[in-house]
């Protein structure tokens, strides 16, 4: 079953059409990265989907059309988003920014937060370490962690992901992708929109790949990762990017 | 100076101070989770004990009313009507803020039947409140994403608006109401009314109540989580428009409640509210409208300033104390170029 397709969405800002009518479904269980240059329009396309931005086109969530839509209305039905400066509670504690993730799920009396809570900090024991420290004062990757266990504690059926990479050293990158293996092993749905390209077609079952607002190519991640058109746009430079990081 | 004058000033500071430090931790509130400076927040606090009045027996008001219902019962319930008018998509929330309406009235027409004392005061507060929460969903809300000036004018606009009801309601003149707890206890030198003792127990119990909710409870944390980052707070479920009727209530709420407790010291009019939440604005910024401590304490400097001026030079009071605003600010100022862009 779907969880997720879009048709047509196209985004604009203004007289810059950033999105144009793009096309996309993510089946249950699977993970699926949207990769492409800076400024292709991958974030957009995050926003278009989740009502941050206007956009046209329609978004069926879990067989349901979603015409008005906001990200925390989304959010209370499991369909969640890890955004690319992670937007972290700074001045409050880390198992407080965790809690709040699992706010939609308080206001229902669901069962079962603290045991995710338990699950969240087996998955990231750093955070357990510092679940007193105020979100602020951690370095970037733990801060990712944060953001990716916050996301986690709305137990989403659909997890989105915003560059999760930008800005982490290479070990740390590492760190997180290994966790996001670990979460697809577990049969979390994934979206992922990355910059990395070879990690996120590693992970992923499928990719898409923007172009300036425009999907150019799709396939398996394994096939994508051979794919010669990709290898010299996006793989290639990826030993300079790593130098650079 | 000698001592007796200064127990006595130092009594008054402390009166003043906890007043404008229940308005200021409001002005906080509302300020931290929706960036709007809630200027009406003073007619909110004499609306209550105005509406109190045409509650109370004649004998006791000394005025003859005839069960005449309070205009700021027509002003919430016509408010309740507009916001019902707007949920109108939705059947349920609509029927029952219309519901209210009529509920308001209901209540207001009981209360101007002739009800003991302490039914007539809750009535006042439970009129009153539906004001704060409609003010936003009618005025803030509609303006969404808007910049903090033009929430500001909007916020303006309603106290002047609200100020000149207050006119309409209950006429130029103050009224006298009786205290819950009426005649002084000696404090040393000092004579205190023991209505005074309530607003200090009532400030107390506002600040305990309100750090238990901050930092125990998920809803507090919520709103919380909205001041600190309103994105991230969206992202994860968080509504800031609940966040909002949240934090628009509880001010109303402090408001109301220390209104109806200081206005048997003050013996209030339509116009009094302005100044009052004023003196609190201006405590706030001590904190940067972001600190509840150091607001507290702001309004506590702002009272000890205005009783100070007010035995030197009491016809130059108000301007003395609007005076700290400028080394306030200016101290502000150099602060926030030191932490650079707090957004």
């Amino acid at each position: 079953m779907n969880i997720l397709e879009v048709e047509n969405l196209s985004v604009r800002y203004g007289a810059v059409e950033a999105v144009r009518g793009l096309s996309l479904r993510v089946a249950e269980g699977e993970a699926i990265t949207l990769i492409g240059p800076n400024g292709a329009g991958k974030s957009s396309t995050l926003k278009g989907i989740l009502g941050l931005v206007q956009a046209s086109g329609t978004v069926h969530y879990l067989g349901e059309t979603l015409s008005r839509r906001t990200p925390e209305m989304l959010a209370a039905v499991g369909l969640v988003m890890v955004p690319e400066k992670r937007e972290l509670f700074a001045s409050m504690a880390v198992e407080d920014n965790l809690l709040l993730g699992a706010f939609p799920r308080f206001q229902r009396r669901e069962r079962g937060i603290r045991e995710d809570l338990e699950w969240v900090y087996s998955l990231f024991p750093r955070l357990l370490e510092r679940r007193r420290q105020l979100a602020g004062t951690m370095s970037g990757g733990e801060q990712q962690m944060l953001a990716i266990g916050r996301a986690l504690m709305a137990r989403p059926k659909l997890l989105l992901l915003d560059e999760p990479s930008l800005g982490l050293a290479p070990l740390i990158v590492q760190e997180i992708f290994r966790i996001l293996g670990e979460l697809k092993a577990r049969g979390v749905t994934i979206l992922l929109v990355e910059q990395n390209a070879r990690m996120a077609l590693k992970l992923a079952d499928r990719g898409y790949v923007l172009e300036a607002g425009e999907l150019v190519m799709e396939g398996r991640g394994s096939e994508l990762l051979y794919d010669p058109r990709v290898i010299e746009s996006y793989l290639g430079i990826r030993t300079r990017e790593a130098a650079g990081g | 100076m000698d001592w007796a004058i200064f127990s006595f000033l130092a009594a008054d500071a402390l009166q003043n101070g906890t007043i404008y430090a229940l308005l200021a931790l409001s002005l906080v509130l509302v300020f931290a989770v929706t960036r709007v400076i809630l200027v009406p927040l003073g007619e909110f606090l004499v609306y209550a004990p105005l509406t109190y009045v045409w509650f109370l027996p004649p004998e006791v008001s000394g005025l003859n009313l005839r069960g005449q219902i309070p205009g700021t019962a027509w002003l919430a319930a016509a408010m309740l009507a507009g916001w019902a008018f707007l949920e109108r998509k939705s059947l349920r929330r609509a029927g029952l803020l219309a519901l209210g309406s009529l509920g308001v009235l209901g209540l207001a027409w009981w209360g101007a039947q002739g009800v003991p004392l302490w039914l007539g005061w809750f009535l006042a507060v439970l009129v009153v409140l539906p004001i704060g929460p409609a003010s936003y969903r009618l005025f803030f809300e509609p303006a969404k994403n808007a910049s903090v000036l033009t929430y500001l004018i909007i916020a303006v606009g309603l106290h002047f608006a609200f100020m000149g009801l207050g006119l309409v309601f209950f006429g130029p003149e103050q009224f006298r109401l009786p205290a819950v707890w009426s005649g002084q206890t000696q404090v040393g030198l000092v004579p205190i009314n023991n209505q005074a003792f309530l607003v200090y127990g009532f400030a107390f119990l506002s600040a305990l109540g309100l750090y238990l909710f901050f930092s125990r409870s998920i809803y507090g944390k919520a709103l919380r989580a909205c001041a600190v980052n309103r994105y991230g707070a969206r992202l994860s479920g968080i509504s800031p428009s609940q966040a909002g009727y949240v934090s628009f209530s509880i001010a109303t709420l402090i408001a109301c409640v220390s209104g109806m407790l200081l206005a048997p010291l003050i013996s209030p009019a339509y116009f009094q509210g302005f100044l009052l939440g004023l003196k609190g604005f201006v405590a706030g910024i001590l904190g940067g409208l972001v600190s509840y401590p150091l607001a507290a304490l702001g309004a506590l400097l702002v009272g000890a300033m205005e009783s100070w001026a007010a035995f030197q030079a009491s016809a130059y009071k108000d301007a003395i104390v609007f005076a700290l605003l400028l080394p306030i600010l200016f101290w502000r100022s150099l602060r926030s170029q030191e932490l650079g862009e707090e957004e």
